[in-house]
């Protein structure tokens, strides 16, 4: 099998069949279109975020950064993600482990449930949350209050909003990698004797070490920009729980445009380095995969 | 180390793949499973490395050296597996591949790191792969990866070796090599050995006892000439080579045998049209002459009945026979064999009969 895929790989078309199935308006056309699309949708309100944030200088950009309120929502924010990514890290491991390695009943179910949180809207998804964990009228009212526990419009809240809706990010990334691998290299290991936290740790993870980054660093994209389930669940409340896009909106309402878009820099240079970081991972895991 | 299964019952859901299969095999043959894919031969692979279990409520046993090891897990079992696609851990060099089940095994009984190297380079050696140490799979060649995987399974020191479609994924040239080298590896190492495999001519060639499976169920067990000379079904016929099949008798008038007969083509001989009247077993109309390769084939098709057949004959022959398609020619079969409800008869063709042969 290997043989014959390395032979396919070398095949390189002749210079002719790449242009042979379009012709040359046809094609430029098609550029023009992706590229406008780009540029007008994706590009533009980048260079925006960075153009408002600088617009009065430096001074200005910086200042926003010793506002004590943006310093707790930055804080808020990487608690979140400390919390939700490692969680959804063990979880995806989990939920991608048991739909490619083995059968069991249920297991379409659970493959359709994890989708979940990309199809229903993150704000229903917070209202679910209040209505299960509220202490005035949720389900739990009564345990909660008894124990004088917080959930919704606090820490725990948020982390579960955030944790929902991160969850199929990065189990969705190991399907299809531990899917192509199929289970023999799990099976040598154990004829060659290996228990399963060796074949786990020796075997399993090293071939899947990075699709699993990959899923982390999206998980943890998603973890620090999510807006609207965390908008519901965490009663907004500045210094306390306020997230970084949550406290970007209030700025922005506040008409202090440029503090609003300097705390945006750093949740855009965050996706600019998720994107660094994806195309690094892409181009190492082609050359894992070209050997 | 003998080995030994002893009725093995195995169903995935609805689907019977192995249907009360017994079998044995001596302490250091070479044995190979032979069938038609989804006649249950890698199952049973499977079930002796402790990679499946049969069904429980069978009373389904696998022994090995009289010792009952149908619970025991695969790891502690003493086979090393090769499997068909290699499974080479492929972030590990050739020496961690090597050495993992060494690595694997618990702290009192782990060689010391020296002694590891020390018996990877002498497994490299045995491999014929020296010097390869630090080269990772994706850097070998098929035949290279499949030796790895080899050295991958001895050494943990297995009792038996179990190989599924060793020579599958490699192309004819390496695969004939590989099979010629696995053969005297085997004789030097005198480790018990099943592998799997669906081509006759590599079990022929490489066994000592060939396992024929059909439908989930054994067919025949027997040396590579007995089951080829012997064959105790239709089937085993039909698997083993190429065969010409025939719907009842000869069609000569004298004849009255009914079933199937079957003759392989190196036993049909061709003579000019007429030559030898009063033995002939029937004319035949040339469809096609294939000159090309170690011997000429002929495709032919008898007249009356319209049954096409194929007859090999030495390329020499072919030259003085000097025929073409359309041709009429004599074919005399000399070696038949007639399964009759049943009833196997082998024996050669005169004057239009099926003379048995005296089989003492």
């Amino acid at each position: 099998m290997p043989a014959i895929a390395s032979r396919t790989r070398s095949f390189v078309p002749p210079k002719s069949f790449r242009t042979i199935t379009e012709a040359a308006p046809v094609r430029w056309t098609l550029i023009a279109i992706g590229v406008g699309f780009l540029v007008l949708f994706l590009l533009m309100p980048l260079i925006a975020i960075f153009y408002e944030a600088f617009k009065k200088g430096a001074q200005l950009y910086l200042a926003t950064f010793s506002d004590p309120y943006a310093i707790d929502a930055i804080k808020l924010t990487l608690t979140v993600a400390a919390i939700s990514v490692p969680l959804n890290l063990v979880f995806g491991l989990a939920a991608a482990w048991a739909i490619t390695k083995f059968t069991f009943r249920g297991k379409s179910l659970l493959v359709t449930v994890l989708d979940l949180p990309f199809a229903v809207s993150p704000v229903i998804a917070g209202l679910v949350f209040v209505l299960i964990f509220s202490t005035t009228h949720g389900w739990f009212a009564e345990p909660l209050k008894a124990g004088d526990l917080r959930i919704i419009f606090a820490l725990p809240g948020i982390a579960i909003a955030t944790i929902f809706i991160t969850l199929p990010f990065i189990a969705r990334e190991l399907i299809p990698v531990m899917q192509a691998q199929g289970r023999d290299e799990e099976l040598a290991a154990l004829t060659l004797g290996a228990g399963g936290w060796r074949t786990f740790f020796h075997v399993t993870l090293p071939n899947v070490k990075w699709g699993l980054f990959y899923g982390v660093v999206l998980c943890n994209a998603r973890a620090m920009g999510e807006f609207g389930a965390v908008a519901v669940v965490s009663g907004n409340i500045k210094g306390k729980t306020s997230t970084m896009p949550l406290y970007i909106e209030t700025l922005y309402m506040e008409y202090q445009t440029v503090s609003a878009f300097s705390l945006a820099t750093v949740l855009s240079i965050l996706a600019l380095v998720t994107l660094l970081l994806k195309n690094f991972i892409e181009w190492r895991s082609a050359k894992a995969a070209r050997h | 180390m003998s080995i030994e299964a002893k009725n093995i019952h195995k169903t995935f859901g609805d689907y019977n793949a192995l249907d009360d299969v017994s079998l044995e095999v001596p302490d250091g043959k070479l044995v190979s499973l032979l069938g038609p894919s989804g006649s249950g031969k890698t199952t049973l692979l499977r079930i002796l490395a402790g990679l499946e279990y049969p069904d429980p409520e069978k009373n389904s046993r696998v022994l090995f050296h009289g010792e009952d090891v149908t619970d025991v897990a695969p790891g502690k079992r003493g086979v090393g597996f090769v499997f068909q696609h290699y499974a080479l851990f492929r972030h590990m060099t050739v020496e961690k591949n090597i050495s993992f089940g060494l690595r694997a095994l618990p702290r009192d009984k782990r060689p010391s790191a020296d002694e590891v190297r020390r018996r990877v380079n002498r497994l490299l050696e045995l491999v014929q792969l020296d010097g390869l140490n630090r080269r990772l799979p994706s850097e070998l060649s098929g035949g290279q990866r499949q030796r790895v995987a080899l050295a991958r399974a001895l050494a943990v020191q297995p009792r038996v070796l179990l190989l599924d479609e060793p020579f599958g994924a490699l192309d004819a040239k390496v695969r004939k090599d590989l099979r010629r080298w696995l053969r005297t590896f085997q004789e030097e190492i005198k480790i018990t050995t099943i592998f799997v495999t669906h081509d006759q001519e590599e079990a022929l060639e490489l066994a000592d006892e060939v396992v024929v499976m059909n439908n989930a169920r054994i067919e025949q067990v027997g040396t590579p000439q007995q089951v080829y000379d012997r064959p105790s079904s239709p089937f085993v016929i039909e698997f083993l080579g190429n065969v010409n099949r025939f719907r009842a008798g000869l069609g000569t008038p004298s004849d009255d045998s009914k079933g199937v007969l079957y003759v392989r083509p190196h036993d049909v001989e061709i003579e000019a049209a007429g030559a030898s009247e009063h033995e002939y077993a029937m004319q035949a109309r040339v469809l096609h002459v294939f000159s090309a390769g170690n011997y000429g084939r002929v495709a032919l098709e008898r007249l009356g009945t319209h049954e096409q057949f194929e007859a090999e004959v030495s390329r020499e022959r072919l030259r003085q026979l000097h025929i073409t398609s359309g041709d009429v020619v004599t074919v005399v079969f000399r070696h038949v064999r007639l399964f009759d409800h049943g009833r196997y008869t082998e024996g050669e063709v005169r004057h239009g009969r099926l003379v048995p042969y005296d089989i003492a």
